[in-house]
């Protein structure tokens, strides 16, 4: 197939967009429109959450009421639940935008004689349709029938036909179903729904936990086929798309000063982008963070505010440090232009720090944002998914205009090794080294790349000295000592 | 349709048996339930039922609040607790159970 005859098939197909941030990446647009749509995962995966999503969501920003048929919760308890997400249900309900109806069914209560439909369960549905002019329907969780009516061989006879009758009915359905042991569903639904099926997952790796969703089948439309990280955030669900993000960020011309004037020489003589993202990679104790200190210093002296997220010191050991290279942070961090947020990367899962950071920049809304390091985050997550989520990162501050400054420490011999994955994220990379010679040790800078500028392709000399940091030209050749046989 | 019918001295407690049978239009099962079920009624509860037909194709509003989901079902509203029977009551047997009129065995 041709590139231009798919696309043309992406644009037949209509979307129900579901307004999860992420999700409408991945899929082109959204659900099928018209059809139902198979989430199948374990417990506590986001289900249901996601049902609300895409309901709470169509009635609100498209102007599609909803049907949330409810087998496991009342509406009571669902209102409650999403609540905390600034859901409001109750309002939704009044505003005849939304219908939830919760469908209880107790194995005691019920005897089985004979012949029998679920025509009721049509009825239901069908009048609550009707009654708000529905486009939407979610089925939260249908299998709960299963359990409660012995005759499987009806339940699966009326499930396929109750699924055949929503696409008739044309309403776009989300049908949650729990994940079987080796199949998508416990019973087999993934059968009956063919044209969308979308797996959640909930792993827990070396005590960490993130949530993943996978796209397994979408009938007639292109779609990622990657497992996607998704995060339950305040504001719901949350997808991170790694390989479909847009590419079309601003690019502002301006340009912001490293804080060291010999840095912003090297870098055509006016520092680093507004809006770029810039590594700074280094062995131990190569001044990676004075380097992004004096950055940030500078930034805050011109007025412009700073996130700086710590995972390896305090607020108060930062200060200290800097203070010993002639920088005090004290002022701006009592103006309130310079926050730090200090976290020990195993605190929590990679999803959860990301969740945090996306908060604390959308609270604090900064110039520039430091991740200091990011290399702490591969004790928590595979180098594929810390990858991912840097892209997130990156993205959302691109997005954002912020500057972001990494910092990424490396081992001895392998100077660029941690930091592969990542580079090709970067647009400015500073490489800070040891060099021994002659019996000293110096340290060595370095302008790796720096996209969009022409830079200095030396290795000048970085010294953290009492009045801050001095850039000079490396000086391998003069005698320093007696010993030099030369 | 009334609520109340004479009480009967039967050899069971006086009370009335409150019976809803939800249908959807008159379909072969709902016919075979509703005459399944007088048959069942008069033998063991003659004069003291009452039975309300609700189709639900007229009344749909009708069908969550008794929780109706499969149809035919009969619900057994008094006496109390509430007791629900689906299918079209063919098995007299099971009918009996259901209704709380025989030990299950």
């Amino acid at each position: 197939m041709t590139p231009t005859k798919r696309n043309q098939q992406v644009k037949l197909l209509p979307k129900s967009p579901t307004g999860i941030p992420g999700m409408d990446e991945i899929t082109g647009g959204g659900l099928p429109k018209g059809r139902p749509t198979l989430v199948a995962g374990s417990a506590g995966c986001g289900k249901t959450l996601f049902a609300i999503e895409f309901l709470v969501n169509g009635a609100i920003q498209y102007d599609e009421p909803g049907v949330f048929m409810a087998f496991e919760e009342n509406a009571e308890e669902l209102a409650q639940n999403v609540a905390s997400l600034g859901f409001d249900l109750k309002e939704l309900i009044k505003q005849k935008k939304l219908i939830i109806d919760y469908v209880r069914i107790e194995r005691t209560e019920i005897q089985e004689t004979g012949e029998y439909d679920l025509e009721g369960l049509f009825i239901r549905l069908g009048h609550a349709i009707d009654t708000i002019g529905a486009k939407r329907v979610a089925l939260d969780t249908v299998e709960v029938l299963f359990s409660a009516l012995p005759n499987r061989g009806i339940l699966r006879a009326e499930l396929q036909r109750l699924f055949r009758w929503l696409k008739d009915k044309g309403v776009s359905g989300v049908i949650t179903a729990e994940r079987g042991d080796g199949t998508v569903t416990r019973f087999g639904l993934e059968e009956y729904v063919a044209d969308c099926v979308i797996l959640l997952d909930h792993r827990v790796t070396e005590q960490m936990s993130t949530r993943r969703l996978r796209i397994v089948k979408y009938r007639g439309t292109l779609h990622g086929t990657n497992e996607y990280p998704f995060l339950i955030t305040k504001d719901g669900i949350s997808v991170l798309p790694i390989t479909s993000i847009e590419l079309n960020h601003k690019a502002p011309a301006e340009r912001v000063s490293t804080g060291i004037q010999e840095l912003d020489d090297m870098l055509g003589g006016k520092g680093y982008y507004r809006g770029s993202s810039i590594l700074i990679s280094g062995t131990a104790g190569t001044g990676k963070s004075s380097l992004a200190t004096a950055f940030v210093d500078a930034a805050c002296r011109r007025g412009e505010r700073c996130l700086y997220f710590s995972f390896e010191e305090s607020t108060e050991q930062i200060i200290r440090n800097m203070h010993s290279i002639g920088i005090d942070l004290s002022p701006p961090v009592k103006k309130g232009l310079l926050q730090f947020h200090v976290a020990r990367p195993t605190l929590y899962g990679l999803e959860m720090h990301l969740v945090t950071m996306h908060e604390l920049i959308k609270q604090n809304k900064p110039d520039i944002v430091v991740l200091d390091p990011i290399t702490d985050f591969f004790a928590v997550g595979s180098h594929v998914e810390v990858k991912a989520v840097l892209t997130r990162i990156i993205d959302f501050l691109k997005a954002n205009q912020i500057t972001a400054l990494f910092t990424s420490y490396t081992e001895e011999d392998t100077p660029n090794e941690s930091v592969v994955g990542v580079s090709s994220l970067i647009d400015t990379w500073i490489s800070l080294r040891n060099l021994e010679n002659r019996g000293e040790r110096q340290r060595g800078l370095c302008v790796l790349k720096s996209r969009g500028m022409a830079h200095s392709n030396q290795i000048r000399s970085f010294e953290l000295t009492d009045d801050g940091i001095k850039i000079g030209a490396l000086d391998l050749v003069r005698p320093r000592t007696e010993l030099n046989p030369a | 349709m009334e609520k109340s019918k004479p009480r009967a001295r039967s050899r069971r407690t006086e009370k009335t048996w409150e019976l809803r049978l939800y249908v959807a239009g008159q379909t072969p099962k709902s016919l075979a339930a509703f005459a399944n079920l007088k048959k069942i009624c008069e033998e063991h509860l003659a004069g003291q039922y009452h039975i309300e037909v609700i189709d639900l194709l007229k009344k749909p509003q009708l069908a969550s609040g008794d929780q109706i989901l499969a149809i035919p079902t009969l619900v057994r509203k008094l006496p109390e607790p509430i007791r629900k029977i689906i299918g079209d009551l063919s098995n007299t047997e099971r009918v009996l159970v259901g209704l709380n009129l025989r030990e299950q065995k």
